[in-house]
């Protein structure tokens, strides 16, 4: 009786919890069914978008730990990624060479822009999130200015393909193709079968090593039953690969770049080493109490600088992957949005402005992504209208910041209460 | 007399100091590239009494301690609301801009009633909030926009469904405020009609922030702890604070419209409380202290900067738009510098 108590607690618990995801699952599904689109074309529309985009979204994360909110100021690393784009298509050089100058270039810039943005973050602390949105509004009129204004009266640029006619600012469209467009990407690419059936039996082959090593050292039922979940799960995987290699699905024409892919999880992997290092610790410790840790002898200005510096880097590597993929960059426009669109993903997943995974980020990329796509096509089946659903995705991105914002803000204001009455 | 130059430059604050030298500099420039000056300087008379209201409705929010109002854009919606039901109830003129205005009031007092309860919610937080409230306030109401029951031909797009994205005021009530009483005067053109309101207004408020309401929100505004301690209620005072600022929002908008001539809806509020917000603090208030004279001169001072850079840039650089991007560096670079001046947890 009791245990059936602690599991319907633990439910709800559950339920309450992870409210924001549960019903942006639930706006998927329904969006996709009202959306009409077939399987295969949604899933490759989807794998697109996740490869392009969570490299932005987990830039966000470190910061996040550091105790320093959702940094909207990533705005500034896309920026970064930009000039270095600039300035190698102006060089001509192109391809995979292209690409990693690109990435080369872009951390310099990116670290100086993360000083600049670390330090104006310390001088407003306790608003660093406001002072971040406006500091991404500020950079990008002082971005203005450097490539519509200086290009061709201050700074000499002679090419006939980015510039103006005029001869002043750069074009409003600069077309990658033949330059750094698909230079990761097409690099290896597999069909989703093929990817999923590799992906299943190297998870398999781990979790064997894993279950074959531990046998002698700890007890086999601590480690069957999750594993279990997984190996089973990789079986299913496999299997469905397999029948769909031997079908005429359209999944068999559909590829994931692998190179993206790979980028991807070794960021993660460095997110989780850079919190198991010292300066990983002192992050944690800084993000939850900074007096605790200036008593414990942490510069907690220094750690803060460090993160969003991190966090920047990783913002204009993010860009680039972004860029690549996308083949065209909007000169002034490809680095607006980038700061609330991944805010939006990450707090879909679960995330809030003090907490926040790497598992949250994929999810919530995952998630948002969905609604993207969905949306326009269910809004004109259910309404009559494409623009509706547009407009809805807008509320949708732009709400769910303001309603974690207030969430947060709300516990906060609760714990304070709470903690001044004991 | 060094003494005294440090003293006012102490008052007068570094950055207002900059914005005004500058805004010489542009009209000594404007004559010396031959702009006419007296246009020039009707133009910026209209914008001023334009923006003047929109201004003003950050004082109560930052007298009551909710600091700057982002979710200016909810009074906005709200009065563009108002503006919009008195074209659909086909009136004109006088009757139509006093009607837009009384719809819009009440309006905006509803949605400032729960945009309050939710800024005592979030205490210390309100502007990151406010600010995405009211982004998502603009973006639900771009669906509402589609989806409202509004006929008159002049609102809705003649093929389709929803509003038109601009309405035109020609014939309703364009500039039926800017055109009272307005005269010429060495080549200037005064729209005495809108001066007079937004004037009339700033010393309403003036009135108010001197009367027992007014000066329990000052308090509440200054130190919250100790307004509790002397028996004010704080949530209450903020809660009048921000339900005064969503309808000056409302009201505003409805001013700033018929001096343009058109509404103008969908995205176009997203960004009009920033606007606002850089005029207030250009005038020398700050995120806690903000007082009529800062809305008259910061007003006067950004909108007059925005009005003589574009026709001056354009004159010496036939090129892009440093106009446009003078005003983004400038309204958020003054932003920032208010953020930095306000003293941190330590």
């Amino acid at each position: 009786m009791i245990e059936k108590k602690e599991l319907m607690e633990k439910t709800k618990r559950f339920f309450v919890g992870n409210m924001v995801t549960i019903v942006f699952v639930a706006l998927g599904i329904l969006g996709f069914i009202y959306s009409g689109l077939s399987l295969p074309f949604f899933v490759n529309e989807l794998f697109i978008r996740i490869t392009r985009n969570s490299l932005l979204v987990l830039a966000l994360i470190i910061p996040v730990l550091a105790g320093m909110g959702l940094n909207f100021a990533i705005v500034l690393g896309a920026m970064a990624g930009q000039v270095a784009i600039i300035v190698v298509t102006h060089w001509g050089i192109v391809g995979v060479k292209g690409f990693l100058l690109c990435m080369l270039l872009a951390v310099p810039v990116a670290l100086i822009f993360g000083y600049l943005t670390g330090s104006l973050l310390n001088k407003t602390k306790g608003k660093e999130m406001i002072a971040s949105l406006i500091l991404g509004f500020f950079a990008n009129g002082l971005y203005q200015l450097v490539f519509l204004i200086f290009i061709g009266t201050i700074i000499p640029m002679q090419n006939e393909v980015l510039v103006l006619s005029s001869g002043v600012g750069l074009r409003v469209t600069i077309d990658l193709t033949g330059g750094i467009k698909y230079a990761i990407d097409h690099i290896w690419r597999l069909t989703i079968p093929w990817a999923a059936l590799s992906t299943s039996i190297l998870t398999m082959l781990y979790i064997s090593i894993k279950f074959y090593l531990s046998k002698t050292r700890k007890t086999i039922k601590q480690m069957t039953t999750a594993h279990l979940y997984y190996f089973s799960a990789a079986m299913l995987l496999a299997l469905w690969s397999i029948y769909i290699m031997n079908t005429d699905s359209l999944f068999n024409m559909l590829r994931v770049p692998i190179i993206t892919v790979l980028a991807i999880l070794l960021v993660c992997l460095f997110t989780v080493f850079i919190m198991k290092t010292k300066l990983g610790q002192d992050l944690k410790t800084v993000g939850q109490d900074r007096h605790i840790a200036t008593v414990a002898g942490i510069n907690s200005n220094k750690v803060r600088l460090t993160a969003i510096m991190i966090s920047t880097v990783l913002a204009a590597w993010g860009q680039l992957f972004f860029l690549q993929n996308l083949g065209t960059m909007s000169t002034y426009g490809s680095h607006e949005q980038v700061g609330m669109f991944s805010i939006a993903a990450l707090l879909i997943g679960g995330a809030s402005v003090s907490k926040a995974t790497i598992g949250q980020a994929l999810l919530g990329v995952v998630l948002f992504h969905t609604l993207f796509i969905v949306s326009p096509l269910a809004g004109r089946n259910v309404f009559g209208d494409a623009q509706l659903g547009e407009f809805f995705r807008a509320f949708v991105a732009y709400g769910v910041i303001g309603l974690s914002l207030g969430m947060h803000a709300w516990k906060k204001q609760i714990q304070a209460r709470n903690s001044l009455k004991g | 007399m060094m003494e005294r130059i440090n003293e006012f430059y102490k008052n007068f604050g570094l950055p207002r100091l900059i914005i005004a030298s500058f805004l010489i500099l542009l009209c000594i420039a404007a004559a010396m590239v031959g702009l006419p000056l007296p246009a020039l300087f009707s133009a910026v008379l209209v914008r001023f009494g334009m923006h003047g209201v929109l201004v003003l409705a950050m004082v109560p929010a930052i007298i009551a301690g909710i600091g700057l109002n982002f979710g200016l854009p909810l009074g906005i919606l709200c009065g563009l609301l108002g503006g919009l039901i008195s074209i659909e109830l086909d009136l004109v003129g006088f009757n139509a801009l006093a009607t837009a205005i009384l719809i819009a009031i009440p309006l905006a007092m509803l949605v400032g009633v729960a945009y309050g309860w939710l800024l005592n919610r979030v205490k210390g937080s309100e502007m990151m909030v406010a600010t995405y409230v009211g982004f998502s306030a603009v973006s639900l109401m771009s669906i509402g926009w589609l989806l409202l029951p509004l006929y008159s031909p002049e609102i809705v797009w003649p093929i389709g469904r929803g509003i038109r994205t601009t309405i035109v005021l020609t014939g309703r009530y364009d500039k039926v405020l800017n055109n009272f009483l307005d005269f010429s005067i060495f080549g200037m053109h005064i729209p005495t009609g809108l001066l007079l309101f937004m004037l009339m207004i700033c010393f309403l408020m003036w009135l108010f922030l001197r009367s027992s309401v007014g000066v329990a929100m000052k308090a509440t505004g200054d130190n919250p702890r100790f307004a509790t301690a002397s028996g004010i209620n704080v949530n209450k005072s903020r809660m009048i604070g921000t339900i005064l600022s969503t309808v000056l929002g409302a009201v505003g908008i409805i001013v700033f419209s018929q001096s343009f001539g058109f509404i103008q809806l969908y995205q176009a509020p997203m960004f009009m409380g920033f606007g606002a917000v850089a005029a207030i603090l250009i005038g020398g208030a700050s995120v806690k202290k903000a007082s009529i004279t800062n809305v008259l001169i910061g007003t006067l001072l950004f909108q007059g900067m925005l009005v003589i850079s574009l026709p001056v840039a354009n004159k010496i650089m036939t090129l892009g738009s440093l106009a446009e991007i003078s005003r983004i560096i400038i309204s958020n670079g003054i932003i920032l510098y208010a953020l930095t001046q306000v003293s941190g947890g330590e």
